[in-house]
């Protein structure tokens, strides 16, 4: 195998380096990992099932972020306001103006790329903390906008507004849930690939070039305040059609649901999914989701406190996320298969 | 006047006409003039704080001269952002290496290419025909310069892992990859030792005479200016201390007095 050769060539820095494809999962390892999310639902519960949609949707939030911070190198703080703007397109389309479920979530797309492009203005003049703290007081502001009084006859104000689960079409003998769960199946393999694909062009290297060296891009031609806007649009546009299908999973949507807290749990998805590692988003969600669980079980007084603990040790194990896991498991198999 | 300027008759590539660059209170650049004709390997010397990287910074766009102007091809620079220089022939390297350092050699160069391909988000995420035939033809480009510059070893490899000389070549390929028509080199000896200066020297007027480009080379290392340059340009305190051919300006009075010294001091 060419891999072998390489290994003796460069064999002191391998352990270093970025492996080559490092931004995906191999071919059999990806499939693998589909045949696990389409198989798995039908051997569990519907609660399960409903938990595994919000795994699958937090995993896009989380892979929007990704984009936007591994990618291109910004911080975020504010993505829950992106993702409350996309629940909230979503369930006023479906509510107020009687639209296919499925039809609002290209709309909650576009809106949300729209609101990211355009903050994204004002945010190109701040970077590293400055450009957190920015989008913090965004993600602040966002749940106060929505019970605004003005918007109240849209948003259902403080109540927030009522979504109908949608039936599995085309007559197909499957629960609300089961249905719900494929069909954001199906949009989270459409967003990953259309996502590596992103990173893997012309314009997913502008955005790597900016995060490495914003002078050294602009040099070659790339417009780094286009890229960098374009980056927030695409991020918040994924973020929105997260938050779309997450009101139609959950049927609710309310101002409290969206708040810093959520936008905190996507960060920390990030981090512990492998900044920059796209498939660690799934991991990442994973963790947002069940390790709270996980604490609440050890400690019910102080479940805070065990998350906090639990946090703490991966993050010391595991610096890198996810993503050192995979590689650390790589190494482990090809030793195997040569020895 | 160099033989290149003969050859080419006298209308320049690019003419730096009375550049001034003030700082604050500090003149950096003071009305500062030249010409690169097509072909020729100009180097820029001067002792440290001459203004060199000054004037290199105000090519690429990155100061705005106080006043004066610089032509390329008889088109003014100055209303260009700093991004859309690179479309016009001008590639550069940088003076302690400014490459992408977590990416690959593959895709430090491929970046390189961004001036001379085009594509927008929605093409690159579903990757449309057209797109997949940009690809093709970006890498295409890039293994070639990667073969000509010997760097298909570590194609695959992650810049910041690689030793400094080899990093400077990488620096070179992605600068080539956007097609220049003239080469700005900021102190390309800069750290290496004396035996790559030569092959760098070689290197330099390789790149010239097979890839046809104008190279301005802003260079500390006396022996590899003096003995590659066509025509060279000395500064000192921001002004235009002496220009000619090497002989010539090594022999200037003014510039012998910038670099040791004079009796008088």
């Amino acid at each position: 195998m060419s891999a072998a050769t390489e290994d003796a060539v460069t064999e002191a820095p391998a352990v270093e380096a970025v492996p080559k494809r490092a931004m995906t999962l191999g071919l059999g390892t990806s499939l693998a990992v589909l045949a696990a999310l389409v198989i798995a639902p039908l051997f569990v519960k519907n609660f399960i099932i409903f938990q595994m949609t919000m795994l699958l949707i937090y995993a896009l939030a989380v892979l929007a972020l990704n984009i936007l911070t591994g990618g291109s190198g910004q911080f975020s703080l504010g993505q829950s306001a992106f993702y409350a703007v996309g629940a909230y397109t979503s369930a006023i389309l479906m509510e107020h103006v009687g639209m296919n479920y499925a039809l609002t979530l290209p709309i909650a797309g576009i809106i949300c790329f729209a609101f990211g492009f355009v903050f994204g203005q004002p945010a190109l003049r701040l970077s590293g903390v400055y450009l957190a703290l920015a989008t913090f007081a965004l993600a602040v502001a966002m749940p106060q906008l929505l019970k605004l009084g003005f918007f109240e006859h849209w948003t259902g104000g403080v109540q927030g507004l009522v979504v109908t689960k949608p039936d599995a079409p085309f007559g197909l003998k499957m629960s609300q849930d089961m249905w719900l769960y494929y069909f954001t199946l199906a949009i989270s393999i459409g967003i990953y690939v259309a996502s590596v694909n992103l990173l893997r062009s012309r314009s997913g290297r502008a955005f790597m070039a900016i995060r490495d060296n914003e002078i050294a891009a602009s040099a070659m031609g790339v417009n780094v305040a286009l890229y960098k806007t374009l980056a927030f649009g695409v991020s918040a546009g994924i973020t929105g059609i997260a938050g779309g299908l997450g009101a139609i999973a959950v049927q609710f949507v309310a101002p409290d649901g969206y708040t810093i807290t959520l936008a905190i749990s996507l960060f920390l998805g990030m981090v512990v999914g492998g900044v920059g590692w796209l498939p660690g988003s799934i991991v990442g969600s994973a963790f947002i989701i069940f390790v709270p669980n996980i604490a609440e079980s050890i400690s019910k007084g102080l479940s805070g406190a065990v998350f906090g603990v639990l946090l703490f040790i991966v993050i010391f194990l595991v610096p890198h996320g996810a993503r050192q896991v995979a590689i650390v498991a790589q190494q482990l198999i090809g030793k195997l298969r040569k020895g | 006047m160099t033989q290149a300027q003969l050859a080419q008759g006298n209308a320049p590539l690019l003419a730096v006409r009375d550049v001034s660059v003030v700082f604050g209170g500090i003149v950096a650049l003071n009305g500062v003039s030249f010409d690169m004709h097509k072909g020729a390997i100009l180097g820029l010397i001067g002792p440290n704080g001459a203004g060199k990287t000054t004037l290199f910074n105000c090519l690429s766009r990155l100061y705005q001269p106080s006043s004066g102007d610089i032509l390329m091809e008889g088109a003014s620079i100055l209303t260009r952002p700093p991004h859309r220089i690179a479309e016009i022939g001008i590639g550069r390297t940088f003076q302690n290496v400014a490459l992408f350092p977590n990416l690959s050699v593959l895709d430090n160069v491929r970046v390189g290419c961004h001036a001379r391909s085009s594509s927008d988000i929605i093409s690159d995420s579903i990757r449309l025909a057209w797109v997949r035939r940009g690809e093709a033809e970006i890498n295409k480009k890039v293994h070639e310069i990667l073969a000509y510059l010997d760097l298909e070893d570590v194609a695959h490899t992650v810049v910041s892992g690689l030793p400094f000389g080899t990093q400077k070549r990488v620096e070179l390929a992605r600068a080539l990859a956007a097609d220049p028509k003239i080469l700005l080199l900021d102190e390309p000896a800069g750290g290496l030792n004396h035996e790559e200066v030569y092959v760098l020297g070689d290197l330099i007027k390789r790149i010239r005479d097979q890839r046809h480009m104008t190279v301005l080379l802003v260079e500390h290392h006396m022996g590899l200016v003096m003995s590659i340059a066509d025509h060279v340009v000395a500064l000192n305190f921001g002004r235009k201390l002496a220009e000619g051919t090497p002989a010539q300006v090594q022999a200037d009075p003014d510039v012998i007095k910038a670099y040791l010294g004079s009796k008088d001091q």
